[in-house]
């Protein structure tokens, strides 16, 4: 592999992304899955790096999941965004930032199309003027919001506690990184690093101390798609493209996944159960699996955030081998205590996988 | 194990550099005009059983030389040789045939 | 000896076939040449299709048809500029010429092969292009290239037949190279298997067709009907491919030691500024537009300029060898009055 190679090809795909004034739009599923990363994320940009992040409570989906399903046509996403974009307007603000890679393809897509096709963005004016008496301007900048900690990666590393790396050997910790689809396949231009060889994650990889992994299928979709898993009789699929991916890292003896999408780190996680369940297979090292978190969670455990404040219980593969490697401390007897610190209930542990 | 419904699917997807080409390389030694085909179809559109059964010349050539099994669609060739009249390449497909069944009596 | 000059812009085959003749004719051709040696991109290859003539061969013995003629090697044209019956000529060296005629002969680019990001090159450790290994044949240097490779693919029409790389049109002379490289690997290297991913084989010359008979045949070259989509690199450093077979209708990958990309020709990127220079206009192709494209294409719409060889669009060597030579005879009768 020439470094270099990739190096000339990530200088074709900059984007300018503004370092301050965000609007920022919430992803639907993400709080479920990983309910502590939006949190930390806002954190990490106002009370660490003291940037302007605004959030409305008004906010709603962005439609991208119901279009993606073929449940709402394309216009009804766009008076669902154009909504979004008279929000962003009245708070005064001129760049939106989007937790969500769908919502970032969403975004992308349709300004992309109403540059295209004038006519539309005007009758989804009418549109939105009809249901809501809003109006809105355009945003300025599209950024997601793993654009804005890769921007802002080396003044984590500058506050950073701990490091990529493992604590005993003092070697880099081997990641792979995985794009959500619609983060530049769509668009390239609008990815850091475009889509081919995507720097957004591997920057933050790199900085932070890690060695990026490259394996063959690393452009492979995470297996989620939309109907692909939302309908049981499609999840084979999804799931069989999820073991595609875990059969081509393997080699590399990951040490974990670092993901920017909301659907990419749940499938990775979860289905590595399934694997696990239905062909007695595990990945990585004594049968835990390899973990597999959001760049929230990994800004936040470099930054020395306790592991259960940012939500890694929630994690079917257990994070603890990996939170050991780096030496980062936790309680262990902490991991099912709520927000009270009383017990909540404790997951049943899978057969196959191991996990605490 | 846990049943949950769905499963791991099988890929379709051929390994060029993995297929067993032992059988093609047996058929090469006995009819090297095997090797000139380029796919055109004309036994295909000719052959006299291929409507009635999917025997088709060219896929067995191409099916050979991806590894697969090619026994069940000799069985329904009628040797009438109106492939091996049309054959720009002028292999000798009767010849191919009669060498693959050759083969694959020879493994039984 | 006709004092008159006749500038040629480029010293590839094209330019140089065409100051021979002319010198013969009795004229003072002047070859400007940008890079540092004659023959363009043939000076490079190893060996010529269909008879496998040494490319260094042809290029010394075109350079003897050469003594008298004035070569600037390392010049560019810096201006152009139209008189009553004529040019007048400033070469970035800062010569200055008056010319009676111009023969445009710029040739063409290799398109860029990291452009096609899937494929790698430049990225990949053992992904190289049609020329990289012409340039190997004759140098047996470059580290890109296995000692012993067991396995070797072509990726035909990188570039070309791409509407997305902006360059629609056929590059002509790779489906026919890619056979012969891959015949002269599989002779340095008769126990590797030699695979080719086509979307269509376009062997209209002569003897075309006969060196996919034996690349198949003698060779036991594979074809694979298919266009490589995507490229990675496994943890051996070895290539990765995926293609459909589409004559079978299924997904196949490849791991291969040396993947080679058959980038296609796009025309000269001086070719706009050149033709604007001398009011000559540039085709949607964006090759130079001949008068038309049947019975003038060594014409231009100006009078006095004329074109040869790959500058108004992807030729072969004999093509732009006979193209050069007609081009003469064009100037040659332009400049008797003939015309």
């Amino acid at each position: 592999m020439i470094y270099q190679g990739k190096q000339k090809i990530w200088s074709d795909y900059q984007k300018e992304i503004p370092s301050d004034r965000w609007f920022y739009v919430r992803s639907c599923i993400r709080q479920s899955f990983f309910p502590a990363s939006e949190k930390y994320f806002l954190h990490i940009c106002r009370d660490l790096l003291g940037k302007d992040i605004y959030e409305t409570e008004h906010h709603t989906t962005c439609g991208g999941i119901a279009y993606h399903c073929d449940t709402i046509p394309q216009e009804t996403a766009m008076t669902i965004v154009a909504r979004q974009f008279a929000l962003m307007t009245e708070a005064g603000y001129k760049n939106l930032v989007t937790s969500c890679i769908t919502s970032f393809g969403n975004y992308t897509e349709i300004l992309e199309t109403w540059r295209e096709f004038p006519e539309l963005e005007a009758r989804i004016r009418e549109n939105l003027w009809k249901a809501t008496r809003r109006e809105f301007e355009k945003p300025e900048y599209v950024a997601h919001a793993s654009d804005l900690v890769y921007k802002f990666r080396n003044e984590i590393a500058e506050r950073a506690k701990y490091r990529l790396v493992d604590a005993q050997t003092g070697k880099a910790l081997r990641i792979v990184e995985h794009i959500g689809c619609h983060y530049s396949k769509m668009f390239p231009h609008k990815g850091i690093g475009g889509a081919e060889y995507p720097c957004v994650l591997s920057g933050m990889v790199d900085s932070w101390g890690g060695e990026v992994v490259d394996y063959p299928e690393r452009r492979h979709c995470c297996g989620f798609g939309f109907r692909q898993y939302l309908v049981k009789a499609n999840r084979s699929y999804s799931v069989s493209n999820t073991h595609k991916k875990f059969e081509s890292m393997e080699p590399y003896r990951p040490d974990a996944i670092i993901t920017n999408c909301p659907g990419c780190p749940y499938f990775l996680d979860r289905w590595q159960y399934v694997i696990a369940e239905q062909t007695g297979k595990t990945y990585g090292e004594g049968g835990f699996g390899i973990p597999v978190f959001t760049y929230e969670e990994f800004a936040g455990l470099m930054l020395g955030i306790d592991p259960w404040d940012l939500g890694l219980q929630i994690h079917q593969v257990a994070v603890e081998p990996f939170l050991d490697k780096i030496g980062i401390e936790y309680d262990p007897k902490a991991k099912y205590l709520g927000l009270n610190k009383e017990e909540i209930l404790r997951p049943g542990l899978p057969q196959r996988l191991k996990c605490f | 194990m846990i049943d949950f419904g769905f499963g791991l699917s099988r890929s379709s997807a051929v390994r060029l550099d993995e297929v067993d080409l032992s059988l093609y390389r047996k058929l090469e030694a006995l009819e090297p005009g095997v090797r000139t085909c380029m796919a055109c179809g004309s036994c295909t559109s000719t052959c006299t059983a291929g409507p009635w059964s999917g025997m088709s010349v060219r896929k067995v050539i191409l099916n050979l030389q991806r590894g697969k099994n090619v026994s069940d669609m000799l069985q329904a060739c009628m040797l009438c040789g109106k492939c091996t009249m049309v054959c720009p390449r002028g292999i000798n497909t009767r010849h191919l045939i009669l060498s693959l069944c050759r083969i694959y009596d020879e493994k039984k | 000896m006709d004092s008159r000059n006749i500038l040629i812009i480029g010293g590839g085959v094209a330019g140089m076939e065409a100051a021979k003749q002319l010198y013969r004719l009795g004229y003072r051709p002047v070859i400007v040449e940008q890079s540092d040696h004659l023959g363009g991109h043939v000076a490079g290859w190893f060996k010529l299709f269909p008879d496998m003539l040494s490319a260094s061969d042809l290029i010394s013995q075109m350079e003897e048809g050469l003594d008298g003629v004035d070569v600037y090697l390392k010049t560019r044209v810096a201006s152009m500029n139209r008189l009553k019956d004529g040019f007048s000529v400033v070469l970035s060296n800062g010569t200055g010429l008056l010319c009676q005629a111009v023969l445009i002969a710029s040739g063409f680019n290799l398109f860029d092969a990291s452009r096609k990001e899937e494929y790698g090159y430049g990225v990949y450790d053992h992904v190289i292009t049609n020329a990289d290994l012409e340039q190997w044949f004759r140098t047996g240097a470059d580290p890109r290239v296995p000692e012993e490779p067991s396995t070797i693919a072509f990726v035909h029409c990188v570039g070309s037949r791409d509407l997305k790389a902006g360059n629609p049109q056929c590059s002509k002379v790779c489906c026919m190279t890619a056979i012969k490289q891959a015949i002269e690997m599989k002779e340095k290297f008769p126990q590797a298997e030699v695979w080719c991913f086509y979307m269509d084989l376009r062997l209209f010359g002569k003897k075309y067709e006969d060196f996919y008979i034996n690349a198949q045949r003698d060779y036991g070259v594979h074809f694979v009907r298919g266009r490589v989509s995507e490229v990675s690199e496994d943890i051996d450093g070895k290539v990765m491919l995926k293609a459909e077979d589409t004559l079978a209708g299924t997904q196949v990958k490849l791991k291969t030691d040396l993947l080679v990309l058959m980038a296609g020709m796009l025309c000269n990127e001086d070719t706009s500024s050149l033709a604007a220079m001398v009011r000559a206009s540039v085709d949607s192709d964006g090759f130079l537009r001949s008068r038309d494209n049947i019975y003038r294409i060594n014409e231009s719409s100006r009078p006095g300029v004329f074109f040869a060889g790959a500058c108004t669009g992807t030729k072969t060597v004999p093509e732009t060898v006979a193209e050069a030579r007609a081009a003469a005879l064009d100037i040659h009768n332009y400049l008797s009055g003939n015309d």
